[in-house]
């Protein structure tokens, strides 16, 4: 008797848990590709605040940051998720790179060794995400190692994968680029800064969760 | 002097995921320049990254990596079948890894054609050295 009680209860609080559990969207992608600045336009359209400091040197974001319960509505469509931002992975962190924007050498060795924990931790926050949003810069190329090697692991993993497109607005952007470089996937070029082509970016959140 | 090393894949078939992560790095922080028949697993290759990452000091500012390889999604479909089956029986051997030091490595830039080397000379700058596939 005292085990079916004890299984009952389990049970429920099993089913009281499993509700409560939100989809994990990461934010991923190289260094500066604008993972910050997309995970503020996110929190600043469904939350009114946002979650993350952005600058134009690398690697400022160093740990992960997550905010809970996002609520985003998409026509009469509603989705609720836990916002991962993750620190940009990389395969070289050099300190001196730092020191071309004007930060002091211990602040920049101080810098570079938070980063390379950053990368550390993104890579092992991989196993716990349901759906993965892979930031890349449009200006830049996007056939690099990194990229690669982030969208294998999530194919490996069997992740649903959206492509951002991010800095369209910038003269260089280009969407073709990401396309052709990753055609098995869907494309959204934006502007997280902007706030350009956020519609389609939410529009196409739905389409990879359907 | 910039040293190739050549890796064969019959010299990491019979190695655990750690243990040709290991020996890569290895290889690398030795400022030589790897270039492995076949590639990594994605979890290798994510791998690879978390160790550089961990052994990252003074001297090892990190890698550069590339990976080539034949795009399948070209191939039909009976030779797609045909590599899968002997990707299972002998391991993945198709295409060649590079995997450098950041300290003598810049860049390696890979477009759908071409290959770059983009490495470091400390008296001479950046000197290029290309491939085409």
């Amino acid at each position: 008797m005292i085990k079916i009680i004890r299984d009952f209860v389990k049970r429920m609080l099993h089913q009281i848990f499993q509700k409560k559990k939100h989809l994990k969207l990461g934010l991923y992608g190289p260094p500066n590709a604008g993972k910050s600045s997309l995970a503020n336009k996110i929190s600043e359209d469904w939350l009114g605040e946002t979650m993350s400091t952005v600058s134009s040197v690398p690697h400022e974001t160093r740990t992960v940051n997550m905010k809970e319960k996002i609520n985003v509505k998409y026509g009469n469509k509603e989705l609720t998720f836990n916002l991962v931002d993750t620190p940009g992975i990389a395969t070289r962190i050099d300190y001196e790179d730092f020191l071309k924007h004007n930060i002091s050498p211990g602040a920049a060795k101080k810098r570079a060794r938070e980063a390379t924990k950053g990368v550390i931790e993104a890579i092992k926050w991989l196993d716990d995400m349901d759906c993965v949003i892979v930031v890349l810069d449009s200006t830049k190329n996007p056939y690099s190692q990194v990229n690669i090697t982030i969208i294998g692991n999530l194919a490996a993993r069997k992740i649903p994968v959206l492509i951002v497109a991010n800095k369209i607005d910038l003269k260089k952007g280009s969407i073709k680029k990401i396309e052709s470089a990753f055609p098995q996937y869907d494309v959204v070029g934006i502007s997280a800064m902007k706030g350009t082509n956020m519609e389609e970016f939410y529009e196409s959140i739905f389409r990879m969760l359907s | 002097m910039l040293t190739l090393q050549f890796v064969p894949y019959a010299d990491i078939e019979s190695l655990d995921s750690q243990a040709r992560i290991s020996k890569l790095l290895k290889i690398v922080k030795n400022k030589h320049i790897v270039l492995m028949q076949g590639r990594l697993r994605p979890e290798e290759e994510a791998g690879l990254i978390q160790k550089t990452m961990e052994q990252i000091d003074k001297e090892f500012r990190g890698i550069e990596v590339c990976t080539v390889y034949p795009e399948e999604n070209k191939l039909e479909s009976l030779k797609k079948i045909r590599n899968e089956m002997f990707k299972l029986l002998l391991g993945n051997r198709d295409g060649i890894t590079i995997i450098g030091p950041a300290s003598v490595v810049k860049e390696i830039r890979r477009d759908p054609n071409k290959i770059q080397l983009l490495t470091l000379e400390k008296s001479k700058g950046v000197k290029k050295i290309s491939k085409k596939k």
